[in-house]
């Protein structure tokens, strides 16, 4: 499955592990941020609509 | 301050809700598409590509390496363009987009730096070596945490638009001028950028060119980074939008008891 | 203007003024140095011009956030920013003063702590000039910072973080000088280098500080 990557296998496998890593990081984080945000918007928007 | 008041009133409902409408709906299109160029490119170099015969299997990590670089400095473009947006015609969005660029450039740098360490120690045997290149990158990663940092540190947000936009057109001039002084400081061991230079993409460069075999996942993989680019910047910049307006609701609360 | 320049500068030899600490800061990181190195008097004297441009940066950095802050906080900022000179003027003679009471002492010291780490004879000489083109830069980049920063309450810190990336090429060439200068190398180029870059940050960084400093006192 994995191909033969020689006596580099774990410098090509960490450069991916850590790559691929950071970026799920940085869209985990906005996306958990950006769903925290919009949930807060949406309660303090109906409690100004109910309060007029 | 009415004409401000006014002004930014505008903003709440006009600007920013059609932004906000746009991106939804832009959205997942980028979203898909960069995944998708990301896992196809990724897979397509990393399972069915050959090892170089110098570097062996190391050359698969330009499919990382190369589109994080080039990502890593044109989002810096990209801030220096929104903050010039913002400083003259004062759109909102602009400036909010800078902001939300400026971790996904923090991101990108880290991983060219990472990438490159973890390639040149087998290969240079080193993890770093005081390279221009690499050097400049390490002054590039340090004008993002200053950016970063004070946008944190201004309570106001125009204000802090407005400094954060005259550091980041300070900083460009001062980042160039970094990269002529060290390139003058050591000469380097990095190789020149062989990717996009036009007798690289022809072949007629036989020093240091890409050959085709590893070209094609790499344009694949450059052009998901831009797109997930694009996504991530829409996606945050729909964040920030958010943010704000919850604090500007949250002020006309107090303000009307 | 002249009458603002004499301010600041009673201001900065007043006690309390922080006149000084920068000088002592310098010596101290210059004694510090050879305790961290070792004694060796050939390494010593090789990385002593790199050495005493560094602990010079940092003296200046040291004095940077009370450049603007005391003036923020009495509130004679806001009365010069409405006063007929324009703020640009402001902030070139507060780099000025800054320069005169904190970049010129490090220059004239650093030959003295030179010797301490065993500084190449030729050296001196060079470690002088390089230091006497290259402060004006540090003063008028550190303006622009202490501008950016005069409203927060711990700016000291960011104010470091803004700083330092742009002392970068100032101190690439600088240092270069310093160290060319040392070991008999010709030197020109980059003094020359060093000069344009003192010269277009004290014309044009002015107007980002002003711009900078406007803001702010909105």
């Amino acid at each position: 499955m994995i191909p033969d990557l020689g006596k580099y296998a774990d410098t090509v496998l960490w450069s991916y592990v850590v790559s691929i890593g950071l970026l799920i990081v940085l869209v985990g984080f906005s996306v958990i941020r950006g769903r925290k945000v919009r949930a807060e918007m949406e309660k303090v928007e109906q409690r100004m609509t109910r309060n007029g | 301050m009415s004409i401000a008041a006014k002004a930014n009133a505008l903003w709440e409902y006009a600007n920013p809700r059609k932004f906000l409408a746009t991106s939804e709906r832009v959205l997942p299109f980028f979203w898909i598409t960069s995944g998708a160029c990301l896992v196809v490119g990724l897979v397509w170099g990393f399972f069915f590509t050959p090892d170089d015969y110098k570097q062996g299997s190391t050359v698969k990590i330009i499919y990382l390496h190369v589109p994080a670089a080039l990502m890593a400095i044109n989002c810096w473009l990209m801030m220096l363009a929104t903050s010039l947006v913002w400083l003259v015609r004062r759109h909102h969005v602009s400036a909010l987009a800078a902001r939300a660029a400026a971790p996904i450039g923090i991101v990108m740098t880290l991983i060219a730096l990472a990438t490159g360490a973890i390639w040149g120690q087998p290969m240079w045997g080193t993890w770093w070596a005081w390279d221009p290149r690499l050097t400049s990158f390490l002054i590039l990663f340090l004008f993002y945490l200053g950016y970063v940092a004070l946008w944190e540190a201004i309570e106001d947000s125009d204000t802090a638009a407005d400094l954060t936009s005259v550091l980041c057109l300070v900083g460009s001039v001062f980042a160039i001028l970094s990269r002529y002084a060290v390139n003058f400081w050591n000469q380097g061991l990095h190789q020149g950028a062989s990717v996009m230079r036009a007798g690289a993409i022809t072949g007629t460069d036989t020093e240091e060119k890409v050959s085709n075999i590893y070209f094609y996942p790499l344009l694949l993989c450059i052009v998901g980074f831009v797109l997930l680019f694009i996504a991530l910047v829409l996606y945050r910049t729909g964040t920030e939008i958010r943010a704000r307006r919850i604090k500007a609701l949250l002020t006309r609360e107090r303000v009307n008891g | 203007m002249i009458a603002l320049l004499l301010r600041d500068l009673k201001l900065a030899f007043r006690a309390g003024g922080g006149f000084g600490l920068g000088l002592a800061f310098f010596l101290i990181v210059t004694v510090l140095v050879p305790f961290s190195v070792g004694p060796q008097s050939s390494l010593l004297s090789t990385i002593a011009p790199g050495v005493l441009w560094l602990g010079a940066l940092l003296a200046c950095l040291l004095s940077l956030d009370r450049l603007l802050a005391l003036d923020w906080e009495d509130g004679s900022l806001d009365l010069l920013a409405t006063a007929p000179l324009p703020l640009e003027a402001v902030v070139t003679i507060k780099a000025l003063a800054h320069w005169l009471t904190t970049g010129l002492p490090l220059v004239l010291a650093a030959p003295f702590l030179g010797v301490l780490l065993n500084l190449p004879a030729p050296g001196f000489a060079w470690l002088v000039i390089s230091l006497l083109i290259g402060t004006p830069a540090m003063s008028v980049i550190g303006t622009f910072g202490a501008a950016l920063t005069v409203g927060l309450k711990r700016g000291g810190l960011l104010l470091s973080l803004l700083v330092l990336p742009l002392y970068v090429p100032t101190l690439i060439f600088g240092a270069e000088v310093a160290r060319r200068g040392a070991t008999g190398m010709e030197t020109q180029t980059p003094l020359l280098m060093l000069a344009g870059i003192t010269a277009a940050t004290v014309a044009l960084l002015p107007f980002a500080s002003a711009a900078v400093l406007r803001i702010n006192l909105r």
